[in-house]
């Protein structure tokens, strides 16, 4: 289902409010992972604001689709499309990172409304994520989930389990993400250890894989729908993004995975991504 | 009366209690056939998963299935279930307070000839450090049964702590068990005896023993660990003595929790039965119990010196 001009527009101006937000949040915070939030915020929104059957107003809905912020880090991106979506005031945003917040540094599901799955630890998302999706099986429900993975977090064993038994059990209810923006806190992830070649690896663990611009709304909504319509195996959506994306001084800079902007930094930003 | 293995206790509860209970779900990392889980998985083929040798993912998809409204089982070795996968069942189960039942079998150095890779001696003190997480160990086949039960019926995540070698049924028909509720077994005012799990059989003996020497030993059952009932080792205190006795090493398990609430709100001297601080080996598990000073003579002789010492 080809998606409308106007709604690609309203998809592009989400993910720029939420681009701000995030700016704004890690700045007001004094603390936080700016370039992974800025690289995944169109992958959320369009999850977040085109595909998911959700309710921002029953958040606990048993039949709603799921989603795993598994690289938890990325948690303004999913705190700014909660509050975008409307599960929480968009003044909450401003306490992130703070004390007794309901917006902790990495995602809880016990004091947000929205988050799926407590996560924060990398390497235990996409494991989260086969329970929910065998669950789903076993109830014959017809939710889909959703999990985003970094690529430096593939380094972790504990996803090549999961990708492992989420083949051996046919997750076809099941898609993941891969936020392919090449650095980790050390450096290029070729150079600290490097998980390439990530398509081969999936498709190894007997995953169907698809390439998308993880920038590019229509591709990614396409994508998706591939993986709706792949039955017997899961699918993972390798997205190849710019950390720090929207923000020049910040894209392609290793420097601002765990890095607040200044105030001074934080308005430069917010000039550059304008609306 | 027969000596069973808690697990075997375990994996006939788990299958009675799939039938009533149909959000039970079952999850093992290739140990079915030892950990008794394979009774289920015969029963309930479709809610069992077999997730091969990978105990971080096996905890890991536990808690989304509980995220989804499942009851979950995992089970697996308990050195690997508590040690390899700590950090998922710190942060994927126990800081959601996510509804899984971690139930470990081949808990402590019974677990015989495969020698100290395999032998858990710090489950206890793993488990009990993490905030909402309930740790239990029975002593024996019908407590084990109980506390299978009891856990499913719980909200939140409890550690089961079960034994692969076979065990003397202490417990009738009528024995309640209680979470968190320890259990009086044997009155006494000489000095009291706390034990857990298989050593709550051997404390038992050790206060017969006692007795012919004239020392009359109160025996505490403490099934539940965490949260440990206060009231009952304080009651126990008033002996002016304590033994704690664990298949456990004495750091960071039952001898430390008992420690904790003394120092705090009755001082008492005690001493304590466990692995101290050193690997076990391989060996018959009867041979091991002696070799590490866990049987009813340890307990009987660190007794009597702790009778005498509060004499002093």
């Amino acid at each position: 289902m080809p998606v409308s001009k106007e709604k690609l527009e309203e998809l592009t101006k989400t993910a720029r409010r939420v681009r701000r937000h995030i700016i704004e949040m890690t700045a007001e915070a004094g603390s936080g992972h700016p370039g992974g939030s800025l690289s995944c915020a169109d992958i959320l929104v369009a999850l977040y604001f085109q595909e998911m059957k959700i309710d921002p107003k029953n958040p606990n809905w048993p039949d709603r689709d799921r989603f795993v912020l598994s690289k938890g880090h990325a948690a303004p991106a999913l705190y700014a499309v909660l509050a975008e979506r409307g599960y929480f005031p968009k003044e909450e945003l401003k306490t992130l990172r703070k004390i007794n917040s309901i917006l902790q540094g990495h995602p809880d599901m016990k004091k947000t409304p929205g988050v799926d799955m407590t996560t924060g630890s990398l390497g235990q998302g996409l494991s989260a994520a086969n329970g929910m999706a065998l669950a789903g099986k076993l109830d014959g429900k017809s939710y889909r989930v959703y999990v985003l993975l970094g690529d430096g977090e593939l380094e972790e064993g504990q996803v090549w389990e999961a990708a492992m038994a989420a083949a051996h059990y046919k997750l076809d209810n099941l898609t993941a993400f891969v936020d392919h923006n090449g650095l980790q806190i050390d450096g290029p992830i070729v150079q600290v250890m490097s998980p390439e070649i990530i398509q081969e690896k999936f498709r190894a663990f007997g995953w169907h894989v698809i390439d998308v611009d993880g920038h590019d709304f229509e591709d990614i909504l396409r994508a998706i729908e591939e993986a709706k319509s792949t039955k017997g195996r899961p699918t993972v959506i390798v997205a190849r993004t710019v950390k720090g994306k929207g923000v020049p001084y910040m894209e392609n800079q290793v420097d601002w995975h765990g890095k607040a902007p200044s105030r001074e930094q934080a308005e430069e930003a917010l000039k550059a991504l304008g609306g | 009366m027969p000596k069973i293995a808690t697990r075997e206790a375990y994996g006939e509860a788990l299958a009675e209690l799939g039938e009533e209970i149909k959000d039970i779900v079952v999850l093992d990392a290739d140990l079915s056939k030892s950990t008794k889980t394979s009774v289920f998985a015969k029963k309930f083929p479709e809610r069992f998963f077999n997730m091969g040798i990978a105990e971080q993912n096996l905890m890991g998809t536990a808690a989304g299935l509980a995220t989804c409204g499942k009851i979950p089982f995992a089970s697996t070795f308990a050195i690997f279930a508590t040690g390899r996968a700590f950090e998922q069942i710190r942060n994927s189960i126990c800081y959601p307070n996510l509804n899984v039942k971690i139930a470990a079998t081949h808990a402590g150095i019974t677990v015989g000839e495969d020698g100290a890779t395999h032998q858990s001696i710090e489950d206890i003190a793993l488990m009990r450090a993490l905030p909402n997480m309930t740790v239990i160990s029975p002593a024996d086949a019908t407590e084990t049964k109980m506390a299978v039960r009891a856990a499913a019926q719980m909200k939140g995540p409890v550690y089961l702590r079960l034994g692969r070698h076979p065990v003397e049924t202490i417990f009738g028909e009528g024995y309640e068990f209680k979470p968190g509720k320890g259990v009086i077994l044997r009155e006494g005012r000489d000095v009291a005896i706390i034990a857990t799990g298989v050593m709550v059989a051997e404390a038992l003996k050790a206060a017969e023993i006692l007795e012919k020497d004239g020392i009359n030993a109160m025996v505490v059952n403490i099934h539940t660990i965490k949260p440990i009932d206060e009231e009952v080792i304080l009651k126990a205190a008033e002996c002016g003595a304590i033994v704690t006795a664990e298949e456990h090493s004495i750091i960071g398990g039952l001898g430390s929790a008992v420690a904790e609430v003394l120092s705090e709100k009755k001082p008492v001297p005690i001493k304590r039965i466990g692995i101290k601080d050193v690997f076990g080996m391989s060996g018959k598990p009867e041979e091991l119990m002696k070799a590490y000073g866990l049987t009813a003579e340890d307990i009987a002789e660190a007794a009597v010196r702790s009778v005498k010492k509060s004499i002093d």
